[in-house]
């Protein structure tokens, strides 16, 4: 019933907005699959980038990253900064511009009111926001006039861009979810499947962890825009089977995320229906180094600061050494093909922040490793594993359950095998690896294992939060049950200064300098043993055009451009 | 015997509350988190703040009076106006809601239903339909040629998972023949021919693929029954009184060779409706058993404990009807 | 398997003629020989084959990768240049000792609870509750909540692969009984009420005799199906704990686990996906004629013929 009468207003619409424009909606029905199927529209209470890109087919943020990580105005006039005096002098307050004559899918004007509202819903006690980090130190949010918001932190803000910036906080109508704040947020099955947004696309039937049917929005401040009538959404599967949808049977025009061995990915590419495209953000695959001992015997104390330092992994000597037996390019091809490139960095981008004094590790050097262990006094025992003082150097290394990282856990094995370090692999499920379940053992906040692998990566171009990831105050404990994101428990004094430097620095170019400082201290303290600058692939069908692949922002970001030949 | 249903029927209702509270206990324990497939760039704190808005701080008993209440009494109210289009007080009651995506179960149930009775329900009911005659015939004619072919079909196709056949199917069919479609679209509404035949080719892999598999199992089953019942007694009696040889077979035999037969078809049928996870998952059929996977993933809690409450109820519900079976199957059993 | 009650169902009523009976029979089975010979054989091959054949399973040569068959790697290898051939070897080892274990527990399990259920009828109802319980239970959470309880344990008691098998073979075990023990408990009951039983009940032969001489050689080929059918299902289910990370480290080939990371290799390097698919359905099919052969052999109303 609803579905149909959804159908007829559509239909009405149609027919009242003047459809006479070349452009929109005649390039037929395009065919997206993510093999996540997104489980809601609403990106506040689903952070899954399944339904941030799913939503930002409908929802818009006020300005978004393009494709080289520099920020667009989207729904504002322009980006605020101290120059144009969007940004105040003291760096407390933002002030955004919206543009005019924008409108609601349903016909009324996006207003100043909307972003406050907006703000308003995700800072509500109770409602379980997931996009809340994005408004960090904010005190108020206010409208001056219908299409100007005035933004107050707490504390001068260097990088003002948190709220409103990017596909994780787009605007949503305050007139829909007025009555959906704090905890009403998740009954609001209606408003959170069907939003009302000010981009390309609005919803037609929304099944939950399936498929979403879209048509173009009749609103849209393009007349010619978007190219394509309706839009099938379509979720489930795995990577593979969306790789074979796009490129060999082209069933579909679209395939998010596919990372699968790259020489399978190239044979279906062969079969010339699709594209496989990749580019790069800031995700690093990494390995974290236990500085604290995981030994089962210290019971509650294991792998906390009280527990001591780790019996081996503490000599700069061994993580060295560790770090130079990895062929980082061979794991590169093998795993990620074009979607990879070896790093020994932290941050690996934007390139302003790259820094150049670790890359002695992008060459392997087994060699030199073996010999950097001989100096240190860990000479091999009769099994051939390498010892000192009664300290053997036997590793477990664990990581999430994934294809390719148990691919590179043998390989890592077999390099570390060579310079006599004994390993024993352990995978885990993704939900229990990264779930923070108080109760289990096999977190990775709780680490009990000398070495665990993920990516990391930060939102945006702005690594200020990223790096005070690895600050004294963030290492989990049973104290803070174990919320926290420094997994090495490295606490350096030096750093934390150094971090508290860059929270109060304004300029780029000293902001560049200092995150580079911060990423040497972490890579040459050995904290983390940096692998892969993880890239992200998609594969869109040759017939598809506009493709513009962005990591910094939502994949969907530029969709009112694509087009069909 | 209808006082043995009876009794039975009451005794069924502590018996499912016992299985709801295990799985409760059991969904709880397990160490999967809601907030585990979140990209790591959601803080910790604010993972913290989101298991908190799901209730996650409160205690299990609290946590499993409400869904008792949401699940027992609730939703059954709501079933209520929405057949009777009545209202029951103010109506605003608390459903049992998805954390993922924070809609009714069972609203997501009925959306899924139907085509998971689609291709899982056929795929059973064309297994049962091929296994029961291989079975009898390979057992009439034992060590035949016939024989020996079924046995080598069935136990391959028993022996090969489905993650394998239903990529080898795609790729065959899909890939290099472009036959069939590999993505199932659960939108279809059949409403003429041409409908029809998308729909008839789009279930084409999946149920070939699962038939297969219920057919081997269920044809080995038939298979040792009916060589059991061949040589006893009351086979040679009928024999011997001048009964054709088809009425021997398909009314003295089959009929007392179908009890081991009756109890795998009446433990597979509530899987029909719990789906069939990979299956699903490989030819992205997204019924029922895809939603319970991917609940479980997600340690949605309450999508999963009302899934696999209504499917406790289905296996109680179809295991009673097995034993009201074996009783008509076989007059000599008694439960009284 | 059962083979520990049948024995002692047997040995009570004649000596050693009966079991040469039973074996004479068992051979003029060709297709149980066959399968005897086929299942001795790939038993062999698992257990001294790593000696003969030194490649180790994992050792990586990332030059050779995605190769096809060749003298060096008669199997191929795999995306990291593993020897398929070494890798299907030593992955038939645990998946055949997994395979045989987890069902012979699973066997034990079900036979028991189904013919206890069965045969006495004040047990019936909580066994079958019993039943409907555990096959009520969703398996992906029982799973993770018994390899969080367990694992570690297991793990410091026997070291991560022993302590890994026995949970692993466990695991199996308790979660693939219900179907055997229904299929027994449904065949038991309309056992109960022949003739035969009758009688022998008649003249107060006690119950555990009754099970052993007169029950459960007549359910043996329920059970024999379920064996057989077991053995593929702790195989597959093998790989599939050990895809969601709940089986053994990822660098420790079993069929099941060589079979699912292979499909997606199907048509760069089909070599890789048809040698563990063949080793399971051989493996499947040998032991099913085994068990073919033994149901007949056992079967003193053929056995005359």
């Amino acid at each position: 019933m609803k579905y149909r009468s959804i159908l007829a207003a559509a239909a009405l619409a149609l027919a009242s907005a003047p459809m006479a424009q070349a452009g929109r909606g005649d390039a037929g029905n395009l065919n997206i699959i993510y093999w996540q199927a997104a489980s809601i529209l609403n990106p506040y209470l689903s952070g899954g980038t399944k339904d941030i890109d799913a939503s930002a087919l409908i929802l818009e943020p006020l300005a978004r990253y393009d494709e080289n990580g520099n920020m667009v105005p989207w729904l504002a006039e322009e980006i605020p900064t101290v120059a144009n005096g969007g940004v105040s002098e003291d760096l407390t307050t933002i002030t955004w511009k919206l543009k005019e004559g924008i409108k609601w899918s349903d016909g009324t004007d996006l207003t100043a009111d909307d972003v406050v509202f907006t703000a308003n819903y995700c800072m509500a006690p109770d409602g379980g926001c997931q996009g809340l980090a994005a408004f960090a130190d904010v005190a108020n949010v206010e409208a001056l006039d219908p299409l100007t918001v005035k933004i107050t932190f707490d504390k001068p803000k260097p990088f003002p861009y948190g709220p409103f910036v990017g596909a994780t906080t787009p605007i949503i109508q305050r007139a829909q979810f007025e009555n959906c704040v704090g905890a009403k947020a998740p009954e609001c099955t209606e408003q959170n499947f069907n939003p009302v947004g000010t981009g390309p696309f609005r919803v037609v039937e929304f099944r939950a962890n399936d498929v979403i049917t879209m048509e173009a929005n009749p609103n849209y401040r393009d007349p010619d825009k978007p190219h394509f009538a309706t839009l099938t959404f379509k979720g489930g599967g795995d990577a593979a089977a969306a790789a074979r949808a796009v490129l060999e049977t082209g069933e579909f025009d679209y395939a998010w995320n596919l990372q699968i061995d790259p020489a399978i990915l190239s044979q279906m590419a062969k079969g010339g229906k699709g594209t496989v495209i990749s580019a790069f953000g800031t995700a690093v695959e990494r390995l974290m180094v236990n500085l604290t001992n995981p030994d089962p015997a210290l019971g509650e104390k294991r792998s906390t600061l009280e527990g001591g330092p780790h019996p081996f992994l503490t000599d700069p000597a061994v993580r060295r050494a560790l770090s130079l037996a990895i062929d980082r390019n061979l794991l590169a091809e093998v795993g990620y093909g074009a979607a990879g490139q070896a790093t020994c960095n932290v941050v690996p981008a934007p390139a302003i922040y790259v820094s150049t004094a670790n890359d002695e590790c992008l060459v392997q050097d087994i060699a030199k490793a073996n010999a950097i262990l001989d100096e240190a006094g860990w000479l091999p025992g009769p099994d051939g594993i390498r010892q000192k003082d009664g300290v053997r150097l036997s590793i477990l290394y664990q990581t999430s359950t994934n294809a390719v990282r148990q691919d590179t856990q043998a390989l890592i094995k077999q390099w570390w095998s060579e310079i006599g370090v004994e390993t024993e692999l352990k995978n885990i499920d993704a939900a229990v690896f990264f779930g923070g379940d108080q109760s289990s053992p096999d977190t990775f906040q709780k680490f009990y294992a000398d070495i665990e692998m993920y990516t990391n990566l930060f939102d945006g171009t702005d690594p200020e939060t990223y790096m005070k990831s690895w600050t004294c105050e963030e290492i989990p404990s049973p104290a803070n049950n174990w919320l926290g994101s420094n997994m090495p428990r490295y606490c350096n004094p030096e750093y934390d200064a150094l971090w508290a430097k860059l929270a109060a620095t304004g300029p780029l170019e000293e902001r560049a300098e200092i995150v580079k400082q911060l990423n040497d201290m972490l890579v040459q303290d050995g904290a983390m043993i940096p692998l892969i600058h993880r890239g992200r692939v998609s594969a869109h069908a040759n017939s598809l055009t506009g493709v513009k692949l962005n990591t910094w922002d939502s994949e969907m970001w530029n969709v009112a451009d694509w087009d069909r030949q | 015997m209808l006082n043995y249903t009876i009794r039975r029927l009451m005794f069924t209702v502590p018996v499912l509350l016992f299985i709801s509270f295990i799985i409760f206990l059991l969904l709880d324990l397990a160490p999967n988190d809601p907030t585990g497939n979140l990209p790591m760039t959601i803080p910790p704190e604010v993972r913290q703040q989101i298991r908190e808005s799901l209730g996650l701080d409160q205690p299990i008993w609290v946590r499993y009076l409400l869904w008792c209440k949401q699940f027992f009494i609730n939703e059954p109210l709501n079933i209520i106006e929405q057949w009777f289009g009545i209202q029951i007080g103010d109506g605003d009651r608390l459903r049992v809601r998805s954390w993922a995506t924070r809609s009714p179960v069972v609203d997501l149930i009925v959306e899924r239903l139907p085509q998971t009775l689609w291709v899982v329900g056929m795929s059973y009911v064309v297994g049962i339909l091929i296994a029961i005659p291989i079975g009898v015939v390979s057992a009439y004619r034992q060590y035949s040629w016939f024989d020996q072919i079924g046995t080598f079909i069935s136990m391959v196709g028993f022996s090969v998972p489905t993650f394998f056949t239903g990529v080898l199917m795609i790729v065959i069919f899909s890939v290099w023949l472009g036959w069939f479609p590999s993505i199932y679209d659960t939108t279809l509404v059949v409403e003429d021919w041409a409908s029809f035949m998308q729909q008839v080719r789009q279930m084409a892999m999946p149920v070939f693929v699962l038939a297969l598999f219920n057919a081997a199992q269920i044809s080995r089953f038939m298979r040792a029954s009916m060589l059991d019942n061949l040589n006893q007694d009351y086979v040679r009696t009928a024999r011997a009184k001048g009964l054709k040889e088809r009425t021997v077979l398909l009314v003295h035999v089959l009929r007392n060779s179908l009890i081991p037969v009756v109890t795998v078809i009446a433990l597979n049928v509530p899987q029909v409706f719990g789906g069939a996870i990979i299956t699903e998952q490989v030819f992205k059929v997204n019924g029922l058993g895809q939603l319970l996977i991917i609940g479980i993933q997600g340690a949605d809690i309450p999508l999963v404990q009302t899934l696999t409450f209504i499917f406790a109820v289905l296996i109680v519900l179809f295991n009673l009807i097995a034993d009201i079976l074996y009783g008509i199957l076989d007059p000599r059993i008694r439960y009284d | 398997m059962t083979d520990a009650t049948v024995q002692d169902a047997r040995q009570s009523r004649a000596g050693r003629s009966q079991w040469a009976d039973v074996w004479d029979q068992f051979k003029t089975h060709r297709g149980a020989l066959l399968g005897m010979g086929f299942f001795i054989f790939i038993s062999l091959l698992v257990i001294f084959g790593p000696w003969l054949w030194d490649i180790p399973p994992n050792y990586i040569d990332i030059r050779a990768k995605n190769q096809g068959p060749s003298l060096a790697h008669p199997m191929g290898t795999d995306q990291l240049g593993r020897d398929t051939f070494a890798q299907v070897l030593a992955g038939g080892r645990v998946s055949l000792l997994v395979g045989v274990t987890a069902m012979a527990l699973s066997l034990v399990l079900g036979t028991l609870v189904g013919v206890l259920a069965g045969y006495f009828k004040r047990l019936d109802g909580p066994l079958m509750r019993l039943t409907d319980l555990f096959l009520a239970l969703p398996l992906l959470p029982l799973l993770l909540v018994i390899i969080m309880l367990f694992r570690d344990t297991l793990r410091a008691a026997f070291g991560p692969e022993t302590g890994i098998f026995i949970l692993i073979v466990f695991v199996i075990g308790i979660t693939s009984w219900m179907q055997t023990a229904r299929i027994v408990r449904g065949d038991v009951l309309s056992l109960k009420e022949q003739e035969f039983v009758l009688a022998a009940r008649s003249i107060g032969t006690p119950s555990h005799r009754m099970i052993l001489r007169h029950i459960l050689p007549n359910v043996l080929s329920p059970i024999m199906v379920s064996a057989t059918l077991g053995i593929a299902n702790a195989i597959i289910t093998e790989s599939a704990l050990s895809f969601l990370g709940l089986g053994f480290p990822s660098d420790f080939p079993t069929w099941g686990r060589l079979l699912f990371d292979s499909t997606n290799f199907m048509t760069l390097n089909p070599e890789r996906v048809i040698w563990p698919g063949l080793a399971i359905s051989l493996t499947v099919l040998s032991v099913n004629y085994i068990g073919d052969g033994l149901r007949d052999a056992l079967d003193p109303r053929i056995r005359g013929r």
